[in-house]
């Protein structure tokens, strides 16, 4: 390949960086110009409803769902490949069954730490 | 440039235009109003935007739900006390450049309600309004003349110099003071330095000069 085959693209890329840069570019300059910056207590408040904002907007928000999202991953793949493993178990031989036993005892590890971890009790 | 000269080169498909020209024609014609109404005044906004009357037309029909995108707030009804304080902040939340059209009567003065205890008698104690519209309320087509009315008062703002406008202006304030809750009214009653009580000018008797300034 040529080493000058990469040109077009390159062009494309500086037009695409030109096409987001320059409007920024062309806003900063105006407002170094002409419009000064006027920033204030309201303008920089948080809230926009029109009453006083209070609190902070870097506000933690509890992230516990992600446990479920897990527990729900492990059983939903396990059922996925449990069925073809129940229709072809009669054909299995020595070392299907050992692959087979090692992926569900992956899944039930899983699930073992669930349940260490108490996210498994609905108090 | 000579605006016969102008005139002559844009019949020949030759726009001619200047920096400020431009951005004021871009300003103009795209006033994203604040989506905000306050009383019945509203319901004549909403018509405005509407099909039959079509504010579109004018690039304004863009109603933002945030002050922080919106040029125009429309003051479409009676300000209460207990809202004139939100009203303020939203319009102290609006970006530079921004414009206020104050609708109808009870914007205005209190119009109806003017005597009600809980009425502030006209936004213009605590904000600086552009454009009037009289009317109880303002028909769509009023709205649309004030709307027009703003689109020349925009394209008539100096870019630079003494007379430009507040926004351009590094000393003049964005933000004004938002009103609190009092024991009797607001506090302040009004914004000094926006609004002033109108003097009237009558002499009652030949030496009587208590109604003048």
């Amino acid at each position: 390949m040529k080493p000058d085959s990469y040109l077009p693209i390159v062009i494309l890329l500086l037009g695409a960086v030109g096409f987001a840069v320059t409007p920024l570019a062309l806003a900063w300059l105006w407002a170094k110009n002409f419009s000064p910056s006027k920033p204030g207590h309201d303008k920089n408040s948080i809230y926009e409803c029109g009453l006083e904002s209070t609190g902070d907007s870097w506000v933690q928000f509890n992230p516990g769902y992600y446990l479920y999202a897990i527990i729900f991953l492990v059983f939903d793949v396990e059922v996925v490949f449990l069925l073809p493993f129940a229709t072809a178990f009669t054909g299995f031989g020595i070392g299907e069954c050992l692959a087979m036993l090692v992926f569900i005892l992956l899944l039930i590890e899983g699930l073992a730490w669930a349940y260490q971890k108490k996210v498994l009790t609905w108090t | 440039m000579d605006e016969g000269l102008k005139s002559e080169l844009s019949k020949q498909g030759v726009v001619a235009t200047n920096l400020q020209e431009l951005y004021n024609w871009g300003r103009r014609n795209s006033i994203w109003p604040l989506n905000f109404g306050l009383a019945c005044c509203a319901i004549e906004m909403i018509a405005s935007t509407m099909a039959r009357y079509d504010m579109a037309r004018f690039g304004a029909e863009v109603f933002r739900p945030s002050p922080r995108q919106a040029d125009l707030m429309i003051v479409a009804g009676t300000i209460t006390k207990k809202m004139a304080p939100q009203v303020v902040r939203l319009y102290n939340q609006m970006p530079e450049p921004k414009y206020v059209i104050s609708m109808g009567a009870c914007a205005i003065s209190g119009g109806p309600f003017k005597q009600g205890y809980n009425v502030l008698k006209g936004i213009d104690r605590y904000i600086p309004v552009d454009i009037y519209i009289p009317g109880c309320p303002p028909r769509p087509e009023a709205l649309i003349d004030a709307l027009m009315a703003l689109q020349r008062k925009i394209d008539a703002q100096q870019l630079t110099g003494d007379s430009r406008p507040r926004h351009l202006n590094a000393d003049e304030p964005s933000e004004f003071t938002v009103p609190k809750f009092g024991a009797h009214d607001l506090e302040p009653p009004q914004n000094p330095v926006v609004w002033h009580a109108p003097l009237v000018q009558i002499a009652l008797a030949e030496d009587d000069d208590s109604g003048t300034a």
